[in-house]
């Protein structure tokens, strides 16, 4: 039984460190990216996977399986969070660049 | 334990930048986001120095409930005027806060090794309370008169943003996806409202934490346009924002006309005395935080 | 140097970073986020107080909750109060 839990622990390290990593991918995109867009896009898929990778190493290697469940749910609720606030951002951002779209359309027009 | 006073040095670098980048940036948009960011870290904050019950206020008051009510002070404020000079020249503002840190640190570094003797008081006579987690007997039985001031202090501010008149903050278009996931959350909240509220007689929770959760809900439910207006002038949301600060003054006045002094539960009776106080609190905290801080809004979403 | 001490120091730096933006700043939505900035220096005082034995003090705790909403109260009327001024300038319009 000791063993398996050992084996459990060193299975869960890859888990963890990809999950770490793409947290820090998600961040580097975050702030390297260009615009709004590919930032959200950047933030919400890279660290939806991380948490997700991250709450597989720590399931491995928790004792009892409520604690399991408890990450899950937490994992699904940032899921759905994170992809509701995503679109809200989205839309706000969308609507913002048609307004800017519309004053850079309008504005030659008011010089002549 | 190098390492954990590396995390803890950390936690505290990490909260003085978001601080001094909060109000500093030029941008107040973005200093408020720092700043709602800042409140979240202030609760990990908590939960490290083991207040749990503070780390679940501060997550739904500090980095929630005020971050809503900043951004929509700043949608109604003025724009900002970074570029006015400053009230106190800088250098002089820098000369002060030095030799006032100086001063303060000097002050408190004997604090860290003395001892307090409330903690083993509180423990002795944590059976006469009637509840068994040690912050909840002393928020609603030793110092309840703390706690019934506080439902006051919410009261009168309620009032005096309502003598300022309506805000009038106009709710932002919603679409279905924010509606499907607000009816979601929305039962969620009042689950884990009603645990938070049942837990705090015996582990960190109780009503001011349920108070908190309740209200980040019924604020998300009105901003997706799905719960109508709360107006003051409807006598159930009297009822409730009332209900808290009548029924802990009634208790009170009862224990006193009973015999034992404001606010001295008769013996056997603390638990049952404790959850109807807690109950009421936490209805009329959800009410009053809800109202302060999206406001009785007049046009509801179209 | 212990981590209550750290805290300490931390609480006390937070205080007075939100003391110097109080004083340096003009526009009043930046000085409430001082002054609560100044809260929370105060609110980390006495937790990392609270927590400095082996047994946490309750009492201190139980004041820092009953104040984080007082904090909130009195958060949410100063801001309507320093966004009012435009609705007075209406009302005097109107008369």
């Amino acid at each position: 039984m000791i063993e398996l839990n050992t084996w459990l622990c060193w299975l869960s390290w890859p888990f963890l460190l990809a999950g770490l990593f793409f947290f820090l991918a998600g961040t580097v995109g975050l702030l390297r990216f260009p615009d709004a867009y590919s930032r959200l896009h950047a933030v919400t898929k890279a660290d939806t996977l991380g948490l997700g990778l991250l709450v597989v190493g720590l399931s491995l290697r928790s004792d009892s399986w409520q604690s399991v469940a408890q990450m899950l749910l937490v994992w699904l609720l940032i899921m759905a969070s994170g992809a509701t606030a995503c679109q809200l951002l989205a839309r706000y951002q969308r609507d913002a660049d048609r307004v800017d779209a519309k004053t850079i359309q309008e504005q030659p027009s008011d010089g002549r | 334990m190098a390492a954990e006073q590396l995390f803890d040095l950390t936690l505290i670098l990490l909260l003085l930048g978001l601080a001094g980048a909060a109000l500093h940036t030029r941008s107040l948009y973005t200093s408020i986001v720092l700043f709602i960011v800042f409140g979240l870290m202030l609760a990990l904050t908590w939960a490290r120095l083991g207040a749990v019950d503070l780390a679940l206020a501060e997550a739904a008051i500090g980095a929630g409930l005020i971050g809503v009510m900043l951004l929509a002070a700043l949608a109604r404020s003025a724009a900002d005027s970074t570029s006015q000079p400053a009230r106190v020249p800088l250098s002089i503002s820098l000369l002060l806060g030095v030799l006032v840190l100086a001063l303060l640190i000097r002050a408190i570094q004997p604090l860290a090794d003395s001892n307090s003797v409330l903690p083993a008081l509180v423990d002795t006579h944590l059976d006469e309370s009637g509840v068994s987690h040690p912050v909840t007997a002393v928020l609603l039985n030793f110092r309840a008169w703390d706690t019934l001031l506080e439902l006051v202090v919410l009261l009168l501010a309620l009032i005096g943003v309502r003598q300022l008149g309506s805000s009038g903050m106009a709710l932002p278009p919603t679409w279905p996806l924010l509606r499907a996931w607000s009816r979601m959350l929305a039962p969620l909240t009042i689950i884990v409202g009603g645990y938070l509220l049942w837990r705090g007689s015996h582990a960190p929770g109780g009503a001011f934490q349920a108070g908190a959760v309740l209200a980040a809900g019924a604020v998300m439910l009105r901003l997706a346009g799905l719960l109508p207006a709360i107006r003051w002038s409807r006598w159930p949301v009297r009822a409730l924002m009332l209900g808290g600060v009548a029924t802990f003054a009634l208790v009170a006045a009862g224990t006193h006309w009973m015999g034992d002094g404001w606010l001295n539960y008769p013996p056997g009776w603390s638990k049952q005395l404790i959850l109807l106080i807690e109950i009421t609190a936490t209805l009329s905290i959800a009410t009053s935080l809800t109202v302060l801080v999206i406001g009785e809004n007049e046009h509801p979403a179209p | 140097m212990t981590s209550t001490l750290i805290y300490l120091c931390g609480g006390v730096s937070l205080w007075v970073l939100g003391l110097h933006a109080l004083l340096v700043h003009r526009n009043a939505l930046r000085r409430i986020m001082a002054v609560n900035v100044m809260g929370s220096g105060v609110f980390m005082v006495m937790v990392a107080l609270a927590s400095r034995d082996s047994a946490v003090d309750p009492v201190l705790q139980a004041l820092v909750v009953t104040g984080l909403v007082v904090a909130a109260s009195a958060t949410a009327f100063t801001l309507r109060l320093a966004t009012a001024d435009p609705l007075d300038e209406d009302d005097q319009e109107r008369k």
